[in-house]
């Protein structure tokens, strides 16, 4: 059981209401959350430190933006925050951002995290033509059923971890009949049941973890099994890999968007990745043709073996990716594997080292001889 | 017998342990086949899965990391370091179908000369009968 804030107002007021709380009461230096650009419903994230700002912040719009995870740590990189700020953010946007603290690319020091249940977002070509807000009721109401909502991001369909690990508060969404009338913030910890004293509503106690929520996890986990099963990852062997990434452009997207690919210069954008004519020349006269530019499949192995470990799968890639390559699914898949042999989920706990950070002098005797 | 497939290695050996190791088996004059190209690196904790997936793609037909046993590493814990990073990639190897076979680590020390030529001999028979890397021929890597 944990304490409840219940709010007599929808989920999005409540929590707008929250913020405004902190803000006015200076509990929090700012507000970290998505805010409405234009009226068609594009959103961005944004720092607001004026209480009526808030009236445009959309704490809860299904959209991704960017992995907030990877702003979080730019935040921080140079110096940890000095002052509170609460930050508005999706479970995995969370997981990656403590994936990048374990990387020294960030700070956890004086933040504060809201997170939700989290029901999925939409691609983010359905942000173009308000497409989402047209969305909007469709979407309340598939969350009120806790069902896994259509035409959201597959990896989303496909996603376990949507309760936060290590959120200070949570915002019951899945499942919750009516979140049009009530906001239910769970307080995780002391810091979120100091941060509240004073504010209207009801305190109450319950569980997070309803019939809906574990009903929801089966039920993705079938989208999951359908998924993998659509692109059947395992069965692509080299051949698959060229058909697959050879749709490549190369425009290196996938990791500018990807909050576990943090290198500040890659490798694989300095010149050492470009062919000399030698090198050419060489590989012509062993195969026979060479494709243009090369090195495709290499930069997504590479890039496949360094980022696996931590892929918290949050969907960036696929839906920044111009040429429609599934690769959240393909990262989603090794990664679960990967994460499996060293017992890891990223993300979930800031304490636990990066398996390749640590051993065990005795591990992995299978891999040896 | 002039078609005859000739494996290519690439063997990353540890410069403390495994390369010492080759350098015994030569001067032991140990018989074992050409089929290994070495490479010198300081640690097995060096090398980077990125070295191996290039060597792969490159149309190595199997690619060997080589380094100190475990607990006799010359940095006290590099090859652990370097034992959860192979996992790592072979693993990728694995869940992509590819053949994670053509990956290998084995510990050799420096007295084990006789070793480092049974390993290269055994590993050398192994890839001769699974082919040869597929990747070599294929021209849109």
């Amino acid at each position: 059981m944990s304490s409840v804030l219940k709010l007599s107002r929808s989920a999005e007021e409540g929590l707008r209401e929250l913020l405004k709380f902190l803000l006015e009461k200076k509990r929090v230096k700012a507000v970290f959350t998505l805010c409405k650009i234009k009226k068609n419903g594009t959103v961005s994230y944004s720092l607001i430190t004026d209480a009526d700002m808030l009236k445009d912040a959309l704490p809860l719009f299904p959209l991704m933006p960017q992995n907030a995870g990877k702003l979080l740590s730019r935040l921080t990189l140079k110096e940890h925050l000095a002052e509170p700020i609460a930050a508005v953010v999706r479970p995995c946007e969370l997981r990656a951002f403590i994936e990048l603290v374990k990387r020294e690319q960030g700070s956890l020091e004086n933040f504060i995290f809201i997170s939700t249940t989290c029901p999925g977002t939409y691609p983010l070509e359905m942000s173009v033509n308000g497409d989402i807000s047209k969305k909007l009721p469709e979407y309340e109401e598939d969350v009120k059923k806790g069902n896994v909502i259509s035409d959201t991001r597959p990896i989303c369909k496909a996603c376990e971890h949507f309760m936060p690990y290590s959120a200070d508060m949570t915002v019951a969404l899945i499942g919750e009949k009516d979140i049009d009338k009530n906001c239910e913030i769970f307080l995780n910890t002391e810091k979120a049941e100091k941060l509240i004293e004073g504010m209207d509503g009801e305190l109450v106690e319950r569980e997070l973890e309803t019939e809906e929520v574990k009903n929801l996890r089966s039920k993705r986990q079938e989208e999951k099994r359908k998924l993998f099963e659509e692109i059947n990852v395992e069965g692509l062997g080299l051949s698959g890999l060229v058909e697959t990434f050879g749709r490549c452009i190369g425009c290196h997207g996938c990791s500018r968007v990807c909050p576990i690919c943090y290198c500040v210069l890659c490798d694989f954008d300095s010149r050492d990745y470009e062919n000399e004519p030698s090198t050419y020349e060489s590989e012509l006269k062993k195969r026979g043709g060479v494709r243009v530019p090369p090195n495709t499949v290499l930069y997504h192995l590479g890039r496949l073996t360094h980022v696996s470990v931590s892929c918290v799968g949050c969907g960036m890639c696929t839906d920044v990716c111009p040429a429609d390559i599934p690769l959240s699914t393909i990262f989603l898949k090794v990664g679960e594997e990967v994460q499996k042999i060293f017992n890891y989920i990223p993300g979930k706990d800031v304490e636990e080292a990066i398996p390749l950070n640590k051993f065990e002098k005795d591990e992995f005797t299978e891999v040896e001889d | 017998m002039k078609d005859e497939f000739k494996p290519r290695i690439i063997g990353f050996l540890c410069n403390w342990c495994s390369y010492a190791g080759a350098d015994l088996a030569g001067t032991s004059r140990l018989q074992y086949p050409p089929s290994l190209l070495p490479i010198r690196v300081m640690c097995s904790s060096r090398v980077d899965p990125l070295f191996v997936i290039s060597a792969f793609l490159r149309g190595a037909d199997a690619v060997l990391i080589a380094g100190c046993h475990p607990g006799d590493c010359h940095y006290q814990e590099g090859n652990y370091y370097a034992r959860r990073r192979f996992a790592c990639v072979r693993k990728v190897f694995e869940t992509l179908g590819m053949e994670s076979d053509r990956l290998r680590l084995s510990w050799i020390s420096a007295s084990e000369g006789p070793r480092f030529a049974n390993v290269i001999t055994e590993y050398t028979e192994k890839i001769k009968k699974m082919g040869p890397n597929p990747a070599k021929k294929n021209i849109f890597l």
